[in-house]
């Protein structure tokens, strides 16, 4: 272990190829890459890592790729597609992962934006995709591909197997054996190593420009405040697009040389998740909220004295379970019931998650309910929340071990600066921001202030401790009409923590009231309609019924009354709601492919149903067309009841 | 895409049965060729199961002769059919429930298993490296039909399309030379038919296998198949690609009908 961090203190380790033939020198034996394969989890070593990379980038190099260069890396976390984004920066060029599900006309457009000339993709499917837009990409020259599956009957000359380019690469390496060295040598620290393109909530997308340097900086501050070191495993399974697995799958790998492990499909994930046991697991709130789900409605079918055990040792973690973790003083006797607990069932449970041997897991993406968050810290999970943006490398506030909360983001990370705006805009400095928007200096004039600070467009203040507590994104932040703040996703986060509920879109801003449209959770609610022999069909006549409605009634109540608390925001209790005929779907523009609402478009595409839900109607009529997977559109339309929930007087806080 | 038809494969030669006095199949002949889709279709009914019941060996025709690879097929059983490279799926999915998807593909290896039976129970010397060549393969199906996610799911729990799925995969273990699938998409939705065709093609296209299916969606079949052979009351009444038989007035006034 000693012997990484000095090769980490050495000067020159400043650029991502250097600090990948340093691992291949220094440590050729240890583990770099996992990919089950047929069945059998395969392993790349820090060797043959450092090997494929040299031949793979002296083949791009033979194709054509030259320094300044974009090359688009398309598909599932796979190792190859990991190596060929150090093969780009060993050439000088920049990689620039796409989100792998998007479909080809979502992708011509950062094709075109970034002049892409090289594309390397997964497979067929995303060769095809490429094949589509091919006559609108006039820069696109060869693609190369990771899986040869199906291409057999593909002649085109600039369609390239992965393995021809290593070939190719390494007859150029034995031929001109100085050639890559010296490549790697003109590599500077502030040079792009990688372009990550906004989801763009609003309007195009960005392309994010980050240096070497910036993302070093960010993965070694993470590994300091997490003590990260070398020997562990981390599950690499979102998106390569998305910057948080750039920084803990590529950089921090690359920074601290641990194993990143890909799974075997993205339905296996579950699986591959217990058969790794990864010590360092990175997933949105969807995710961890999806994992309780799946254990809350298994013990719902368990037997009695299981289900009597499982619940009073919850009591006793929720009680003292944080507090364990975090090396607070906790009496004897909860102790001991904390000991016993582990034993019979947070240890077990730990193993059907796949968590047994976390050290550190983190939650970003979105605002984790405070239940949520607390439930896995209780039963011995390191869970903590992060803050960043593309533009900061994902890497603005952590928080360290001891000093977590639930309803704060955290300290300002090594490194970075925080300032509050005068309007309540979270402002950051540090050496992980952005070097620029890509080709878009405009933006980057009006995303960083005068002193140098990235606005980062969310809203929020530092606490007595000096963690950061964001409310909402600033310009989602409103009034009501009495002039009391209206922050949705504050609301909206509340109302996702039921199991039953999954996405949530509130309305609020310069109106009288606060009304709501529910998605309900499939799973979750199916299940609990079985339980009651209540017969639906699907997701729309599932939504329309009437003990559903009740159901999601009773969730918003319980809200209302939490928020009567919460002088703040006492003025946005729910209203009326409504629960939506269709899930929203990123496949209909309803949510980014990260998954979150894109509020206005929603707005302006259900706008009948917000006015019937401020106009006093009882239901209303709704028919939308609907995108499905293939391409495909049908129609969905239902009579949507409208709801009141009922709200709670404002106790005044006693003066 | 063009794909080599090659020879006959197997030569079906005025073959006919008859259960007691219910004549199934009258005097009908047609060919399969290496490499080809060949279907069956016609009315419920038709004969078209009891001639793919005639090919891989459960019946016996009373008259007729059967030809594969050029050689006279004496009296035989389906296990000796399957031993000859013919393996089918079946319209009412025939899996082990309890079993995993898993152990249910391994079963298709079963015939191409050398070891002894006591070694194979014992787990012990070439029993057990042969059953790790044997699951190499199966995990190589299991890529190929994108089903790595239940490798280890009781078939029971899976749904239909799934089922299927897993059929095909049993059949495919046996690496066939003629794939039998009886109505491969009955019961499904569109989403898993089109995965379904999408399987049969790669599987034609990537092994070479022959298949010869019967089928009741007419697009999936008029899609996917080279010669189609249409069956009516036990007789054969047409026979070509899939445009010639469509054309044909006879299939027409027999089997896709007129605005029905």
């Amino acid at each position: 272990m000693s012997g990484e961090a000095d090769s980490l203190s050495l000067d020159g380790m400043d650029t991502f190829p250097r600090l990948l033939f340093s691992h291949a020198r220094n440590r050729p034996a240890a583990p770099a890459m996992r990919e089950k394969n047929l069945g059998i989890w395969q392993t790349w070593s820090w060797g043959d890592v450092g090997e494929q990379v040299r031949a793979l980038a002296c083949g791009l190099a033979v194709l054509g790729f030259r320094r300044g260069d974009n090359l688009a890396i398309i598909g599932d976390n796979r190792p190859h597609l990991y190596m060929m984004m150090t093969v780009a920066q060993c050439l000088g060029g920049v990689p620039v992962p796409l989100y792998q599900d998007a479909v080809s006309a979502e992708m011509l457009f950062v094709m075109q934006d970034a002049g892409i000339r090289f594309a390397v993709v997964e497979d067929q499917e995303q060769v095809d995709k490429l094949l589509e837009i091919m006559d609108q990409v006039d820069t696109l020259e060869h693609i190369v591909y990771a899986d040869p599956r199906g291409m057999r009957h593909y002649t085109q000359t600039f369609l390239h197997d992965i393995r021809e380019l290593m070939e190719m690469g390494r007859v150029h390496d034995r031929n001109h054996p100085d050639f890559l060295d010296i490549e790697v040598d003109q590599g500077r620290h502030d040079d792009v190593s990688v372009m990550l393109y906004t989801s763009g909530t609003t309007g195009k997308p960005k392309g994010v420009c980050q240096t070497h340097g910036a993302f070093i900086a960010a993965a070694r501050g993470g590994m300091q405040v997490d003590k990260l070191t070398g020997d562990g495993d981390i599950l690499s399974y979102l998106p390569m697009a998305w910057v948080g697995d750039h920084l803990f799958s590529f950089a921090q790998s690359l920074v601290a040389g641990f194993t990143i492990n890909c799974p075997e499909s993205a339905e296996t994930v579950m699986t591959d998740l217990r058969e790794i046991g990864p010590t360092y697991y990175f997933a949105p709130p969807r995710n961890f909220e999806g994992l309780l789900t799946q254990v809350m409605i298994r013990m719902e079918d368990a037997g009695a004295i299981k289900q009597k055990l499982f619940h009073h040792f919850m009591a006793v973690a929720k009680r003292c379970g944080g507090d364990i973790l975090d090396g607070k003083a906790v009496g004897a006797a909860d102790r001991l019931q904390y000991w016993l607990g582990n034993i019979l069932i947070y240890a077990p449970l730990r193993n059907v998650l796949g968590m047994s041997r976390i050290k550190v897991a983190y939650t970003a993406g979105a605002a984790i309910g405070p239940d949520l968050f607390r439930f896995y810290r209780s039963i011995g999970i390191n869970l903590k929340q992060l803050y960043g943006q593309t533009e900061t490398c994902a890497y603005v506030c952590l928080q360290p071990d001891g000093q977590v909360k639930s309803d704060t983001v955290g300290a300002p990370a090594p490194g970075v600066e925080i300032r509050i705006a005068d309007n309540g805009e979270v402002l950051v400095k540090g050496a992980m921001l952005l070097k620029e928007y890509y080709k878009r200096p405009d933006a980057t004039a009006e995303s960083i202030n005068a002193d140098g600070y990235f606005m980062t467009g969310d809203a929020g203040f530092l606490d007595a401790d000096g963690h950061l507590k964001i409310i909402d994104r600033a310009k989602d932040v409103g009034k009501l009409s009495n002039g009391s703040v209206f922050a949705p996703n504050y609301i909206e986060n509340k109302l996702k923590f039921f199991q039953h509920i999954k996405e949530v879109v509130c309305f609020g801003h310069d109106r009288d009231m606060v009304c709501a449209f529910i998605n309900i959770d499939v799973g979750a609610v199916g299940n609990w309609a079985e339980r009651r022999g209540i017969a639906y069909s699907g997701y729309t006549d599932l939504a329309g019924k009437a003990e559903v409605l009740e159901l999601i009634r009773e969730c918003i109540e319980q809200v209302n009354a939490d928020l009567v608390h919460d002088t703040m925001v006492a003025d946005s209790q729910i209203h009326r709601f409504l629960v939506l005929h269709k899930e929203l779907d990123p496949d209909d523009d309803e949510l980014t492919r990260t998954r979150k609402v894109r509020r206005n478009f929603v707005a302006e595409k259900y706008g009948v149903l917000i006015d019937a839900l401020y106009g006093g109607k009882d239901s209303q009529f709704i028919e939308t067309e609907v995108k499905f997977e293939d391409g495909r559109r049908g129609k969905v339309s239902a009579d949507l009841k409208i709801v009141g929930a009922k709200t709670f007087p404002i106790v005044k806080r006693a003066a | 895409m063009s794909k080599k038809i090659g020879d006959v494969i197997l030569d079906l030669q005025n073959i006919s049965l008859r259960f007691g006095g219910v004549k199934a199949l009258i005097d009908i002949s047609f060919d399969v060729r290496e490499h080809e889709i060949r279907a069956i279709i016609g009315p419920n009914g038709a004969g078209k199961s009891s001639m793919l019941n005639v090919i891989n060996g459960v019946y016996h025709p009373q008259e007729g002769k059967i030809l594969f690879r050029g050689e006279e097929r004496k009296r035989m059983h389906p296990h000796m059919a399957a031993a000859q490279g013919i393996s089918r799926t079946f319209q009412n999915i025939a899996l082990f429930k309890g079993m995993s998807v898993l152990d249910n593909i391994m079963t298709g290896r079963n015939l191409k298993m050398k070891s002894n039976l006591l070694l194979q129970a014992i787990w012990w010397g070439p029993a057990r490296n042969e059953e790790l060549e044997h699951r190499a393969k199966v995990e190589e199906i299991i890529d190929f039909l994108e089903i790595q996610h239940i490798r280890k799911t009781p078939v029971g729990r899976l749904p239909y399309g799934l089922q299927k799925r897993v059929d095909l995969g049993r059949a495919l273990a046996m690496e066939p030379q003629i794939l039998l699938l009886d109505e491969p998409m009955a019961g499904m939705n569109v989403e898993e038919k089109q995965d379904m065709c999408r399987f049969i093609l790669d599987v034609n296209d990537q092994f070479g296998t022959t298949i010869v299916l019967i089928e009741h969606d007419m697009s999936v079949v008029m899609d996917l198949s080279d010669r189609v052979v249409v069956l009516d009351y036990g007789q054969k009444i047409g026979d070509g690609d899939p445009d010639e038989v469509r054309s044909s007035p006879e299939v027409i006034k027999a089997y896709l009908g007129v605005g029905h």
